[in-house]
């Protein structure tokens, strides 16, 4: 599904990424873990396609597709999805407008009418149902005076809502506590499926033991030091990351 | 990224360069026009052209006479080069004008016009429930509905009919909420307004459909100086739509009109513009200059609502205001004003309480992009015998890049001890993060725009009426397209 062959981007002419080779195939989870300063959320702007960071080397390529030449929103289009470790607020704008807007966005992308008004209320309806999301929380402004845990679950929404090929969570756990994590992890378990893919990025091991990866890669001063299974994880949590330096 | 082509402020600029003004045509329809300058003949040729009675020729020369001692203003926060006011020409009217008595008659030219204009009137006859007086440059063309509106007792025509039909009743308030010599630009529509909308709702009427003016400019070298009058007797309510748009010229136009709301006891006028006059080109050549004098009076009881959706003009320069005389009167005050490129607005409201108990509202939102500059500017003043007063303010400012300004001078004057006064103000810019999280959602940057605009802009446009708040939110895109890299 998602090919990372030898990336290297930098911001400012500062090189934060020096190679990276991953391979992520349709309902693989991915875990990718790192000290503070790796390159962890280089690596997921770069794939969204954020132009703060400049590819000078490699391809990232989803079913064989570069993703290079893309806009964010036509990576978006093709089936990418990020969730933001800070999302950002829209006064003014419900999360059930703002999400309308990206799936006829994304539909018109493909050449398909809007979603009639009464199929996109049913979609929301049982995607809310099933992250046990209450409705009313979807009808205040996107994100505004949202608690953290408020925030991440909109993005879980979100994602739900346009059942993306590959999803990145960008330090989902961030700023969560247990209850709130619970809920996060529970929520993208059920959107786990065999024909899409989940990269996790994340500082530490805690959130996966409620999204249990399939492979774990270590990064580390913009390289992948070292990969394997969830056992890997644990290792780190004991023995840090300095072992692997 | 290497290859790829970055969708920069270049391209945005680039884009916005293109993007013609949707309403930038110019219709040839045969107008006749006076020749530019203006002294007492030209007042008295007006007068003399719309068939008036002698103590409205009176009336203008009086107001034309305060006008000649008057300075031009120059405390708004605007700079531009002063209109040559003996270069303008002040009447222009399209030449084939017999009375019309059917839409039938009309000049199929300015019928195609009003097409271009998305105001089909025979759409607008079939579909909504709009009545509609059409005043092109300076003559008022077709008033649909008449006789809808007749049964009701419910005037409403061009002013210069009514000045001819209704004289006991214009005699009475015209120039009564803004005096000749209120100010410049009120002295000089007075001495010149060529036509306008005039409207009279009879006690106890609830007006059955909105009634909505369009103003257009057409001819060049003109100025456009319409006058309207609305009196909403007691107990009565109408809702009156106001929109305006005008050709791309390179030269300035001017737009100097006076309104004038008379709301008696327990009476309600909601009064909702669209003001779309070409602004200008990228460059800041060309656009309206729009001075324009809002006023309104409410007596006891009585309520009025300004709505205003201002995105047009090089210049605005415009203070709808309520003087709340009657005890328990309510004036709310809804704005929106865009501003791109080099245009600047210098736009409010004045709150003026003078009854127990009255209560005012004002919400305005300003979004500046480009080079352009945008100015809240409003006055809350309580009066001594105002026991009670109530005043709630929020000015709220959207910055799109760096070169835009956005300022905000709010004046409180409160001679009352109980008066409750609240203020807030804001200000915030849209984001790169903001865009790039719509982005990363697949909604492109322009469309990630309207979207966080129409978010800011929420309270106010629910305020208008549905027809209008859907064409507001196109026209608050179209301004803005292109404004952020």
């Amino acid at each position: 599904m998602l090919k990372i062959i030898d990336l290297h981007a930098s911001v400012n002419d500062k090189e934060i990424l020096k190679g990276i080779n991953l391979d992520i195939k349709p309902g693989e989870v991915h875990a990718i873990m790192g000290p503070n300063g790796s390159g962890k959320s280089t690596l997921s702007s770069v794939i969204a396609g954020n132009e703060t960071y400049e590819v000078t080397q490699g391809d990232v390529v989803l079913n064989g597709e570069s993703l290079l030449e893309f806009k964010p929103e036509e990576r978006a289009h093709k089936g990418v999805f990020m969730s933001f470790q800070y999302p950002v607020e829209i006064p003014g704008v419900t999360t059930t407008n703002f999400i309308k807007t990206a799936i006829n966005a994304s539909r018109k992308a493909k050449g398909l009418e809007d979603l009639p008004a009464n199929e996109m209320l049913k979609k929301i309806r049982e995607t809310a149902e099933l992250l046990d999301i209450d409705r009313k929380f979807l009808s205040r402004s996107l994100n505004e005076g949202f608690s953290g845990g408020e925030k991440k679950r909109n993005e879980i929404f979100q994602m739900a809502m346009l059942e993306p090929k590959l999803a990145i969570l960008d330090e989902t756990d961030s700023g969560l506590d247990i209850d709130a994590l619970k809920i996060v992890a529970n929520g993208v378990n059920k959107l786990r499926g065999k024909d899409n893919a989940i990269l996790v990025i994340t500082h530490y091991q805690r959130l996966l033991d409620y999204i249990v990866p399939d492979f774990v890669h270590v990064l580390y001063n913009g390289k992948i030091v070292k990969s394997g299974t969830k056992e890997l994880a644990y290792e780190l949590e004991e023995k840090g990351y300095d072992w692997l330096k | 990224m290497s290859t790829k082509t970055k969708y920069t402020e270049e391209h945005l600029k680039k884009e916005l360069e293109t993007q013609e003004y949707e309403y930038g045509f110019y219709t040839d329809i045969e107008s006749e026009k006076f020749a530019v300058g203006l002294n007492e003949d030209v007042v008295r040729a007006i007068s003399k052209k719309k068939e008036e009675p002698e103590w409205m020729t009176e009336w203008r020369l009086k107001a034309f006479r305060a006008w000649q001692k008057m300075e031009e203003p120059n405390w708004a926060n605007v700079k531009y080069t002063k209109p040559k006011f003996q270069d303008i020409s002040y009447f222009s009217a399209p030449k084939k004008k017999p009375k019309l008595d059917s839409l039938d008659e009309v000049d199929p030219e300015l019928l195609k016009t009003f097409e271009k204009l998305g105001i089909s009137i025979g759409e607008q006859k079939r579909l909504s429930n709009v009545a509609m007086d059409i005043v092109v440059d300076s003559v008022s063309v077709a008033t649909t509905f008449k006789k809808t509106l007749n049964e009701r007792g419910i005037i409403f025509c061009p002013i210069s009919e009514a000045i001819k039909e209704h004289p006991e009743l214009v005699k009475k308030y015209i120039g009564s909420i803004v005096p000749t010599t209120d100010n410049f630009y009120a002295a000089l529509n007075s001495a010149v307004f060529s036509d306008g909308s005039f409207c009279y709702i009879p006690k106890g009427v609830k007006c059955p459909m909105e009634l909505s003016t369009y103003f257009r400019i057409n001819e060049s070298g003109t100025g456009q100086f319409e006058r309207t009058l609305l009196i909403a007797d007691e107990g009565s309510f109408v809702s009156y739509l106001e929109g305006c748009t005008a050709p791309q010229r390179d030269e300035n136009q001017l737009h100097a009109a006076v309104v004038e709301l008379i709301v008696l006891k327990d009476a309600e006028i909601k009064y909702s513009t669209v003001q779309n006059w070409y602004p200008g080109g990228k460059d800041g050549k060309g656009g309206v200059y729009n001075f324009v004098t809002k006023r309104a009076l409410c007596e006891t009881n009585a309520k009025v609502s300004w709505t205003q959706v201002e995105t047009g003009s090089a210049i605005t320069w415009k203070y709808p205001s309520c003087i709340l005389k009657g005890d328990n009167s309510v004036g709310e005050f809804y704005s929106i004003a865009v501003t791109n490129n080099y245009q600047q607005a210098d736009t409010g409201t004045k709150m003026i309480h003078i009854g127990k108990n009255t209560k005012s509202t004002i919400i305005s939102k300003g979004i500046s992009a480009g080079k352009s500059q945008n100015s809240y500017r409003g006055l809350v003043q309580i009066n001594a015998r105002a026991e009670n007063a109530r005043n709630f303010s929020q000015c709220d400012s959207l910055l799109m890049g760096n070169e835009c300004g956005a300022h905000t001078f709010p004046y409180i004057e409160v001679k009352n001890k109980s008066a409750q006064i609240e203020h807030e103000a804001t200000t915030s810019k849209i984001g790169e993060d903001q865009l790039f999280y719509c982005n990363q959602r697949g909604i492109d940057t322009e469309k990630a725009i309207a979207l966080i605009v129409n978010g800011f802009s929420k309270d106010v446009l629910n305020k208008l009426p549905m027809e209008f708040a859907v064409e507001a939110q196109k026209l608050l895109e179209i301004s803005l397209e292109g404004s952020v890299g």
